[in-house]
């Protein structure tokens, strides 16, 4: 029997950025109903999908915006090898192969693909570009869901749920009590909670707190809530609570959603120092794309939790450019000054450094033969002297993306509790990415989870909620 | 430390500083041109580090090809953009983030800037900053005069039916001796603006022509390319869905206005060339062009008057929406007016309606060169430079690995 007034919606979809619009999409689609809670206002809705550009995508044929062919097995090969074995390959081959087919379901909730952008040719085989980046993708899912029926709900941050021995029954927003017959839970990592990054990166020998120094790169509103209350609940839970992806972005970039646009991408192209004017890793040790997130550690590492990429004339314009100019002098000595680093100090290691560089043939697009000798660390590719008017200097700082702990799940994203699946709670997106991306980062891997797993979670939830329904009718 | 917080200062003010409040919709003479130029300035840096928007027009890939936007740099892609919308709905720095960025508003003040700023002669370029009102002047200056010239020359507005002969009423060379001149020193005075955009826009270059950039750029002319959103579906109008509306509109638009333009066209030649005068038959090909170019000009006009209404407030300048809807509405009376004529040629009231029709036109043509008749032009040159430096190679070579 159906109740007119008031009625127990079928799937609960609580959050609001793409793993939880394709789950409600989904779940719409077999025939559920359907509300989702986005906990932020509806300007800033989406959380970090907001921020991403593609999607990595299996492909055994050239397609649209896709070239030549990136077959399943190489795929699984790069994801083993970012996370260092941290996964789960029947999963992982599950997110895998519904990348090879997704696309179509995507450009039907109209979602559009360009090309792969400028300055990012190296992605333009494995990765789909959103045309417009993840905004427009998020603005397209969620005209698609209301034009649907499902019912969105903006400014309905979920504080716990309501379980029965390891069903669901309920989320309460407040003090409202929202029931529903399955939900999917799909809110995000904690980045962007300080206490817990404060607690998670704790204190350095020199009594710093590290995790104060950070930006948040994404949105304001993954506190990590809902991971929190799954965790003290009992729920089966995966990937290290301590780790965060973390790259070098500008150290003038804004506290959250300072997003793409604030990476420094000249790192390889010079040398960076930390506070004392040292140098602290070697910049050139691989391509940048693959190196990039990396240096968020690094730097977090350094003492203050800053860095200072160096450059001279000779590297302008062989890097994106940056959002915010960098400071600029004709002479060393000027530029130390404007970054307010000891003067002699940072003379003494540029000139170290020049003094080290042994010069061939400079390429930036192999790993040339340009190095260091004797230098310590060294620099074993795209090693040349800074020695040509004007030097540029930009600081970083740290900046996270998303964590890796998440809730541990099967091939139908469900829940487990004490190795048991739930039949009626399931989980997408950055609170189950761990079991895929234990460790590590690929580009476009996020949204390859996100929407895989969203779409299973939907499918998985409508039909326990329709099945419950059905033998609730027949009782 | 200390050094960090003044850079993290230094960038809240790069961010913050030079923004207009989205909606606040200052007018354009309250915004000196060298803070419009800023503004895109900023925000061009922006998304040159993001470039999430290429795929939209060939606004962010001629971006792509510059790391400094010098004032003719601003003043090109001012020009580039369609003012379609698109990239402000999909821009995670759009307000309310702190970066406030919005580059089809950004870009709109900077090209009403460059309308009067390149406008020939130098100081008829003041008549953009109040174009509404320089419209509704010239309207009314275009139908006394022609009313006075109808009392003056037959005594009253009304007279016995004549079957349709314009000339009785105002002799075929008075008109020809008014028109032709207002007409001429229109295009004059519009071809003169975008030379001088052009010279600024491609300094010291003589650009190769080649015939694959032109037959590009009249093709993206034509088609209205850069209002299909990239992918075919269109571009946002009320909100950030897509719909091909307004470039079907401006089709009808456009397609109606050279119809009617064939009209007159076809007319001349008849009159000069073979000795045919007016009045036409109706289904002569004269009033057939006219009649179906007119009906366009009438549902173009009126459709995108409605979009116009409609438009996200975030859209372009709402400062020039006077210009916008001045325009819009003399061309919808020019083809309201034409087609009453034609309805009322045989009626006693053909006089009337022949100095109404006439004044709309005149005022049509007086206000070419200083209002929105001009964007046309400036978007075409500033296509016709994209497509001649997208066939060169990127000076900026970035992100090749």
């Amino acid at each position: 029997m159906k109740h007119e007034a008031n009625r127990t919606v079928d799937v609960l979809v609580i959050g609001g950025g793409n793993a939880a619009l394709c789950a409600a999409l989904v779940a719409r689609e077999a025939g559920a109903s359907v509300l989702l809670l986005e906990a932020a206002p509806r300007a800033w809705r989406g959380g970090n999908s907001s921020h991403t550009r593609n999607l990595r995508c299996m492909h055994d044929a050239p397609q649209d915006v896709l070239t030549e062919v990136y077959p399943e097995e190489e795929f699984w090969q790069d994801l083993k090898k970012v996370t260092g074995g941290i996964t789960d390959e029947k999963l992982a081959r599950l997110a895998i192969r519904e990348s090879s087919t997704c696309r179509d379901w995507m450009r039907k909730h109209g979602v559009h693909f360009q090309p792969s952008l400028s300055g990012t040719l190296h992605l333009s085989r494995t990765n789909a570009f959103f045309m417009g980046g993840g905004k427009a993708l998020v603005n397209a899912y969620y005209r698609s869901a209301e034009a649907l029926g499902v019912r969105i709900r903006y400014d309905a941050p979920v504080d716990r749920l309501e379980l029965d021995n390891g069903t669901f029954c309920a989320a309460w927003v407040g003090t409202e009590r929202i029931a529903a017959r399955a939900c999917v839970m799909a809110s995000g990592g904690f980045e962007s909670n300080r206490e817990w990054l404060r607690e998670a990166w704790g204190q350095n020998a020199d009594g710093e707190w590290p995790a104060d120094n950070f930006a948040i790169r994404g949105t304001r509103f993954n506190r990590g809530v809902l991971l929190k209350f799954m965790m003290e609940a009992g729920a089966d839970m995966v990937g290290d609570p301590s780790q965060s992806h973390c790259v070098a972005v500008d150290a003038r970039a804004p506290l959250y959603d300072g997003g793409i646009c604030t990476r420094i991408d000249c790192v390889s192209l010079g040398i960076v120092v930390n506070r004392h004017a040292q140098r602290f890793y070697d910049e050139g040790e691989d391509f940048w794309p693959k190196r990039y997130a990396i240096w968020g550690r690094l730097v977090a590492q350094q003492p203050g939790q800053v860095g200072y990429s160096i450059i001279d004339a000779k590297a302008s314009g062989r890097f994106m450019p940056p959002v915010f100019p960098g400071a600029q002098a004709d002479t060393l000595e000027g530029l130390a000054r404007q970054l307010g680093l000891d003067e002699a100090a940072f003379v003494r290691t540029v000139r170290d450094y020049n003094a080290a560089c042994r010069v061939g043939r400079f390429d930036h697009t192999v790993l040339d033969d340009c190095h260091t000798e004797g230098l310590a660390p060294a620099k074993t590719h795209w090693a040349l002297p800074i020695d040509t008017p004007p030097f540029r200097g930009y600081a970083l700082k740290p900046g996270i993306t998303f964590t890796y702990l998440g809730l541990k799940v099967n091939e139908r994203s469900a829940v487990h509790f004490g190795g048991r699946p739930s039949h009626n709670l399931f989980v997408a997106g950055e609170m189950m990415a761990g079991n895929v991306l234990g460790k590590g980062y690929t580009a476009g891997v996020g949204m390859t989870i996100g929407t895989a797993f969203g779409r299973l979670a939907g499918a998985h939830a409508a039909a326990a909620a329709l099945q419950q329904g059905v033998e609730h009718a027949a009782a | 430390m200390q050094q960090l917080e003044i850079l993290a200062r230094e960038a809240a003010e790069l961010a913050e500083g030079r923004v207009v409040p989205a909606g606040s919709a200052l007018p354009v003479e309250r915004q000196s041109g060298a803070e419009s130029e800023a503004e895109v300035d900023r925000i061009m840096k922006i998304c040159n580090a993001c470039r999430y928007c290429e795929g939209f027009c060939a606004v962010f890939p001629a971006m792509t090809r510059r790391l400094e936007f010098g004032k003719a740099d601003i003043h090109y892609l001012a020009n580039l953009c369609h003012n379609c919308g698109a990239c402000l709905h999909a821009c995670q720095y759009a307000p309310p983030h702190e970066f406030a960025v919005n580059v089809p508003q950004a870009m709109a003040k900077v090209r009403a800037r460059t309308y009067s700023d390149y406008a020939w002669p130098s100081g008829f370029g003041a008549l953009y900053r109040n174009n509404g009102l320089t419209v509704a002047l010239a309207l009314a200056a275009g139908i006394a005069l022609f009313l006075v010239l109808a009392l003056v020359m037959q005594g009253g507005l009304f007279h016995a039916p004549v079957a349709g002969d314009f000339y009785s009423v105002f002799p075929h060379n008075l008109l020809v001796s008014m028109f032709a001149p207002v007409f001429l020193i229109a295009v004059l005075a519009l071809g003169i603006g975008v030379a001088r955009f052009w010279r600024e826009v491609s300094p010291g270059t003589v650009d190769v022509l080649s015939g694959a950039a032109v037959a590009e750029t009249t093709q993206d002319v034509l088609r209205l390319k850069y209002l299909d959103g990239g992918h075919g579906g269109g571009c946002p109008n009320a909100d950030d869905a897509n719909t091909l509306l307004r470039r079907r509109f401006h089709h009808l638009t456009f397609y109606g206005f050279m119809l009617c333009f064939a009209a007159t066209s076809v007319a001349t030649l008849y009159h000069y060339v073979f000795g045919w005068e007016a009045p036409y038959d109706l289904s002569s090909l004269p009033v057939v062009l006219g009649t179906v170019g007119g009906i366009g000009l009438l549902i173009g006009p009126a459709g995108l008057f409605w979009l116009n209404l409609k438009r996200h407030p975030e859209h372009g300048d709402a400062a020039q929406k006077p210009m916008d809807r001045g325009f819009i509405a003399l061309l919808f009376l020019t083809s309201l007016t034409g087609l009453a004529l034609l309805a009322g040629r045989d009626s006693g009231a053909m006089g009337l309606l022949l100095a109404i029709h006439l004044g709309v036109v005149m005022a049509l043509f007086l206000t070419m060169p200083y209002g929105k008749f001009g964007h046309g032009f400036y978007r075409s040159a500033a296509l016709l430079k994209w497509a001649i430096e997208k066939r060169r190679p990127n000076p900026v070579g970035v992100g090749s690995e």
